[in-house]
């Protein structure tokens, strides 16, 4: 499961005089640390920016899909493969629980996806990079689900019910991603041959920095940030949960065996955290504007198979139809 | 006011855009616990519903009884009532048992 904190919202919409004591009310009740069910009065601003995160965290699962896929047919063993087929399958789940709790705010499966569709709608861009050997499997894992689930955990406190009860159990199923991730890993350091421990390492090197753009823009380059943590739908800053995953990588680095590819990764006793190197945001937004290695390819899989799928969904309907009609007439 | 249909969804456009309509699912997870509404998900009719609903909400043996309802068949009481509907309920701690003082001796009755 996976977010990714963009901060493209629109301002705040000034609201009307009547709503003012409904917007005090609610303000009100997110001071008091109450969860807003659907059909309570909610902010429109709250309500766009839920949707908007809520979507493209599903988008994100359900793309998030892709890259894991493609190693199925692959895996080195039958245990392997059953292992990554169970993750599909979960990330596929958790994108319906995402776009449920998503439609509970009045937009339809059938918006969302085409906004997705069209590009209108944004997906992680970690999803963006390609998995060109077995081990990036085990590293999307250990650090791109370690990543995702620094980011959900806090999520199931939201504000928002229904995103909440949704996070809750998206991140009771998450941490077993990681945990075979590395286990996958451990395996190949430890018992595999100096040709397996180098493509570890080298899958390590491609998606470390990617892992650290998931977290979203420095804190000073993400204004809206504040007006989410207002509203309980963010609980910690996109800086403070970065480094929350940088210190916990540097240990289970360790324990694999590999290295960082961070020159400036050092311990500061100061801070008691880790410093780390600069993150190129360049190629952050390139790939989030669509100009990543795999943005073409992603999306033109999402939108094949739902066009190939159309004639299924169709017919199920047909199918439908024609029984309640029979029933009718019986 | 009147009953809103279905706690959490508006009907959104389905007939429009010709989704798959929504449904409720409810999983007992134990042989003796109650039905436990656990999420909704899209099918095209209701043995289809158990199916996906088996495969989204019940991957590790979290249920072992599932019921579907369109979310269109439900009627909810509305959250503008709630302080009508239920804080009559909040003065009247006699219908507790703790509310009532017993001797020592019998107070475990």
């Amino acid at each position: 499961m996976y977010t990714q904190a963009m901060d493209t919202a629109p301002k705040e919409e000034r609201s009307s005089l009547e709503d003012a004591a409904l917007q005090q009310r609610f303000d009100a009740r997110i001071d008091a640390g109450d969860f807003i069910e659907a059909k309570d009065w909610m902010p429109e601003h709250y309500r766009k920016t839920l949707v908007r995160q809520i979507s493209q965290h599903a988008h994100s699962e359900i793309v998030g899909m892709l890259p894991e896929g493609n190693w199925i047919t692959r895996a080195p063993t039958l245990k392997r493969k059953a292992i990554l087929l169970a993750k599909v399958q979960d990330e596929g789940g958790h994108g319906l629980y995402l776009y449920a709790a998503a439609e509970t705010l009045g937009t339809s499966r059938d918006q969302m996806i085409g906004a997705l569709h069209s590009g209108k709608a944004k997906y992680s861009s970690i999803f963006n990079y390609p998995t060109l050997a077995w081990a990036d499997v085990g590293v999307i894992g250990w650090l791109v689900d370690g990543a995702a689930i620094m980011n959900q955990v806090p999520l199931c406190r939201c504000s928002y019910a229904p995103y909440a009860r949704a996070m809750v159990r998206v991140c009771r199923e998450e941490s077993f991603h990681q945990r075979q991730g590395f286990d996958a890993l451990y395996v190949m350091m430890t018992q595999g041959t100096p040709a397996q421990r180098a493509m570890v390492q080298g899958a390590v090197n491609r998606w470390w920095w990617p892992s650290l753009m998931m977290f979203g823009p420095p804190d000073a380059e993400s204004p809206n940030s504040a007006q989410s943590m207002r509203w309980g739908i963010k609980r910690n800053s996109n800086d403070e949960l970065r480094q929350k995953f940088v210190d916990a990588c540097v240990d289970q680095a360790k324990v694999l065996g590999v290295t960082l590819p961070d020159p400036e990764l050092k311990w500061n006793e100061q801070r008691g955290h880790h410093d780390f190197g600069a993150i190129d945001w360049a190629e952050f937004w390139r790939v989030v504007g669509g100009d990543g290695p795999c943005n073409r390819e992603r999306l033109a899989a999402r939108v094949g198979a739902w066009e190939e799928g159309a004639w299924v969904r169709e017919a199920a309907m047909a199918h439908e139809r024609k029984r309640a009609l029979k029933e009718k007439a019986a | 006011m009147k009953p809103s249909v279905r706690p959490e969804v508006s009907k959104g456009n389905q007939a429009v855009s010709g989704e798959w309509p929504l449904w409720e699912v409810f999983v007992r997870s134990k042989a003796g616990l109650d039905h436990k509404h656990c999420g909704s998900l899209h099918a095209p009719d209701a043995k289809a519903a158990i199916q996906l609903a088996r495969d989204v909400y019940t991957r590790r043996q979290e249920g072992t009884s599932i019921w579907v309802v369109k979310s269109d068949q439900i009627t909810a009481s509305d959250p503008g009532d709630k302080d009508m509907y239920f804080d009559p309920m909040a003065d009247k701690v006699y219908r507790h048992p703790t509310f009532y003082e017993l001797p020592e001796s019998v107070n475990h009755m």
